[in-house]
């Protein structure tokens, strides 16, 4: 535990001092505002469990970091924000989601809709095999956004927000396979806010980088909490406690805890949780 | 076993040796396919020289013979003596195939005659050759030129006379086949078109009489132009019946060609290297460029490399869409069961039908049972003669298009599985639906392997006779699917294809031996036409790699 608490404080130094200041304020905040709620939700594959009564609420305009072993269920909760789990063959449900007012496994749900509002980023970068400006115009075009100009703004609008304008506005029409693995994922995340999501979902976005498009990528999810709603799932945990305000701790399918990262780092309630972060098991 | 054998075999060297050889074999064995078909396709425009000669035959009389060798062949001596040859001691000899022409005169327009009785071989400068539109080439000396009937040259003066003489009548034939073509050819059409418009009032039972008198003065009008046509063409014939060229065969004999019924005529053992190479390529061009002539021994193959180009593309056009739907059905939306695998199983055999069978499904489904019914329904003026209910190129494509859908489908279900399943959230993770992202980027991911399966099936098709014997081949079409006259795209007549050509000349042509060097000729043509549209569908799909090389990393 000790250990954790010596690594973290160094670490987030040196990435920004500003947000770490600004976290300690919001964790004090114990009434935030609501953005998913969680309710009994359990999930299974065909006859396997995955998901136990999963019950949580996700604060608005926070970022909030799962955490846990592998296998743990903690990409399959997250991809049941979005829905992305009904692409998945037998698999079933029981429980409430409720992005914001509206009850996400209600009958007659628009899921497409639904996914404008939760917007994803996954582990490996997927850009379409289309030029950047086409990737970032994608959602827009879906949308049926004919308006040139309004999309031009939005395009160059979304990859200002995601890091990534300077580098690539002079081949906004090259193919995007074209760029590095971090240039690509900074893309998939600028594609994803073009669309104004509420909620972002990041599944080990940084997993397949190297330590210097990590540091972007965690430097940009700073900077998209004043807008967005984050989660996002992470096998690291020095990463969970630099980028968090909120961090949850799976494991074997079921919320141990989940609390302010702060708390959940320096003084864990549940033995388990400790075991994880001070690197026992998992 | 010895130790060294042992070693050898230990260290995976006769694999290796077994695995090239059986690369040279095949590789060999294309090669020589190849040079073959080409060097006897391509020596086939060459043109020969003529030999003078004095030959004994069989029964002792000494005859004059004139012509080109084309082959030779050594040959059991006893074979000649069975014939009636007198041959003291040898075992073998050669044996000549002699081409001398003049079909009308001697019946035949080759003979084998043999190496050791030839006597006194020349070649000399005045022999000529002619090309003519009937009866074959005529070779021999030409002696003079007449119009009208009347000798105006005679001797040395006759060949230049009979050059420029030759030079307009050619022109003036050309001029007449034009006319009967385009010009006649619409008048007739479009009398046609008004014929089954009158019966198509008449099946109506109109009454009225407005429609019948716009029908009558259209005929009216056209016949006038006909009227015309024929005037001009008649101006045209008596210009060129009016010459003609007096020959003298190898027996002596003479006869007179009209110059109307000449193609060329040259003096082939007075050209140089030169001469021979422009003549060469003149005869090549004629070959991909013109019309069969003489039951399509003679002339080129255009129709032919025309018809099944055109067969292909519109097979093309049909297979694609197609197979592309039913493979992304069977990849993205069907559920993955037994049911389904039965279904590919299906597909994947399919294959392996004989392509006959594809032909006599064609014959009774698209043109008896399709083709019928569309008579029946769109086209009752035109009946008892049927319009589609015969075969014909769209029911030739469509018999194709079934029978390369199997490949069409397995290459685009390849292609689908291939395109990772990460792009596919990304797409729906933006709130794009199943069939947009379908559309937006798993079809154009997909395009390369769909273009893969076109490239299989274009080589398939191109290279198909069987089928289509049944379902719109023809030896000789009178006219082309695709013509000046609205609609432009016939697709109810029959074509011509170069895989039926080479059948039909190398089997059923009434001169085998005269037709043999243009079945290579064909041969390699269609060769180079299938490479040709591969080429281009392979261009396309790496054009589409290039796009969407996603599937690298």
């Amino acid at each position: 535990m000790s250990d954790a608490n010596t690594q973290k404080t160094p670490l987030t130094h040196a990435i920004n001092m500003d947000a770490l200041n600004r976290d300690e304020s919001t964790v004090e905040t114990e009434n935030a505002d609501i953005a998913i709620t969680v309710d009994d939700l359990n999930l299974f594959y065909a006859e396997k469990q995955a998901l136990h009564g999963i019950k949580m609420e996700i604060p608005r305009k926070r970022v909030t970091a799962f955490i846990g072993p592998s296998g743990c269920g903690k990409s399959t909760l997250l991809r049941c924000f979005n829905r992305m789990n009904d692409l998945v063959d037998n698999v079933r449900i029981e429980g409430s989601i409720v992005l914001g007012e509206d009850d996400i496994y209600a009958k007659g749900v628009n899921v497409a809709d639904l996914r404008r509002r939760v917007g994803m980023v996954f582990q490996k970068p997927n850009p379409f095999p289309k030029s950047i400006f086409e990737n970032v115009a994608y959602g827009m075009r879906i949308l049926g956004i004919k308006d040139k100009r309004k999309i031009t703004e939005s395009v160059e609008k979304s990859l200002r927000s995601a890091a990534l304008w300077d580098e690539v506005k002079d081949r906004l029409q090259d193919n995007a396979m074209g760029l590095s693995g971090g240039q690509q994922q900074r893309l998939v995340i600028a594609r994803a806010v073009a669309i104004e999501p509420e909620v972002l979902l990041l599944d080990e976005p940084a997993s397949a980088l190297d330590p210097i498009s990590t540091l972007k990528i965690e430097e940009l999810i700073y900077e998209l909490k004043d807008k967005y709603t984050i989660v996002i799932v992470t096998h690291n945990m020095q990463q969970a406690a630099r980028v968090s305000d909120y961090t949850a701790f799976m494991y074997m399918g079921e919320l141990i805890e989940h609390d302010s990262t702060n708390k959940l780092f320096t003084n864990p309630e549940k033995k388990q949780t400790e075991d994880y972060i001070t690197g026992r098991y998992g | 076993m010895s130790q060294p054998s042992v070693k050898w075999s230990k260290s995976g060297l006769p694999w290796i040796w077994l695995n090239a050889g059986a690369v040279s074999i095949s590789l060999i064995m294309v090669i020589g396919l190849l040079l073959l078909i080409t060097v006897r396709g391509m020596s086939y425009f060459w043109p020969a020289d003529v030999m003078d000669a004095k030959y004994q035959e069989s029964n002792g009389r000494v005859i004059h013979l004139i012509g080109e060798v084309v082959d030779s062949q050594v040959i059991p001596a006893a074979n000649a003596r069975d014939n009636g040859y007198t041959i003291e001691n040898e075992l073998e000899l050669t044996r000549f195939l002699v081409k001398v022409a003049n079909r009308d005169v001697y019946g035949n327009d080759f003979r084998l005659v043999l190496e050791p009785f030839l006597t006194d071989i020349s070649y000399p400068k005045n022999i000529m050759v002619v090309e003519r539109r009937e009866w074959g080439n005529a070779i021999g000396y030409l002696r003079s030129v007449k119009e009208h009937g009347k000798v105006i040259a005679e001797g040395d003066k006759a060949r230049d006379e009979l050059m420029t003489r030759l030079k307009s009548a050619v022109a003036t034939f050309d001029t007449i086949r034009d006319i009967q073509k385009h010009d006649i050819g619409s008048i007739n059409y479009q009398l046609e078109q008004l014929r089954l418009k009158r019966r198509g009032l008449e099946l109506d039972g109109v009454t009225d009489k407005a429609p019948y008198e716009e029908i009558e003065q259209e005929e009216k009008q056209l016949k006038q132009q006909y009227d015309t046509l024929l005037k001009k063409m008649e101006v045209l014939y008596e210009d060129i019946r009016r010459d003609s060229m007096v020959m003298e065969a190898m027996n002596g004999t003479t006869f007179e060609i009209p110059l109307g019924k000449v193609v060329r005529a040259y003096y082939p053992n007075e050209m140089g290297v030169f001469d021979k190479l422009v003549f060469y390529v003149a005869k090549v061009w004629e070959f991909v460029s013109d019309e069969p002539r003489e039951a399509n021994t003679e002339g080129g193959i255009f129709p032919a490399i025309f018809g099944t180009v055109l067969m292909v593309i519109l097979m093309s056009i049909f297979v694609t869409p197609f197979g592309v739907v039913a493979a992304v059905y069977l990849r993205e939306y069907a559920r993955q069961g037994p049911l389904i695998r039965l279904i590919r199983i299906a597909v994947n055999n399919m294959a392996g039908v004989p392509s006959i069978v594809y032909g006599v499904f064609g014959l009774g489904f698209f043109v008896y049972f399709l083709g019928g019914n569309i008579d029946a329904l769109f086209f009752p003026e035109a009946q008892p003669a049927p319009t589609f209910g015969t075969p014909g190129i769209l029911w030739s494509s469509l018999t194709l298009a079934l029978l390369t859908l199997p490949v069409v489908i397995v290459a685009t279900e390849e292609g689908l599985s291939r395109i990772p399943r990460s792009v596919r959230e990304g797409s729906l993770a933006l709130g794009a639906t199943k069939i947009e992202t379908l559309w937006n980027i798993v079809l154009p991911m997909a395009s390369p392997a769909m273009m893969t399966g076109v490239i299989l099936a274009v080589a398939r098709a191109a290279g198909e006779v069987a089928p289509l014997m049944l379902v719109g081949v023809v030896k000789l079409a009178p006219s082309l699917p695709l013509d000046g006259n609205f609609p432009f795209l016939h697709m109810e007549r029959k074509f011509m294809h170069l895989g039926f050509h080479i059948y039909d000349v190398g089997f059923q042509s009434p001169n085998v031996e005269a037709a043999r060097p243009l079945v290579y000729a064909t041969s390699l043509l269609l060769i180079i036409v299938i490479v040709l549209l591969n080429l281009t569908a392979i261009r396309i799909r790496n054009r589409l790699r290039e796009k969407y090389r996603a599937l690298e990393n």
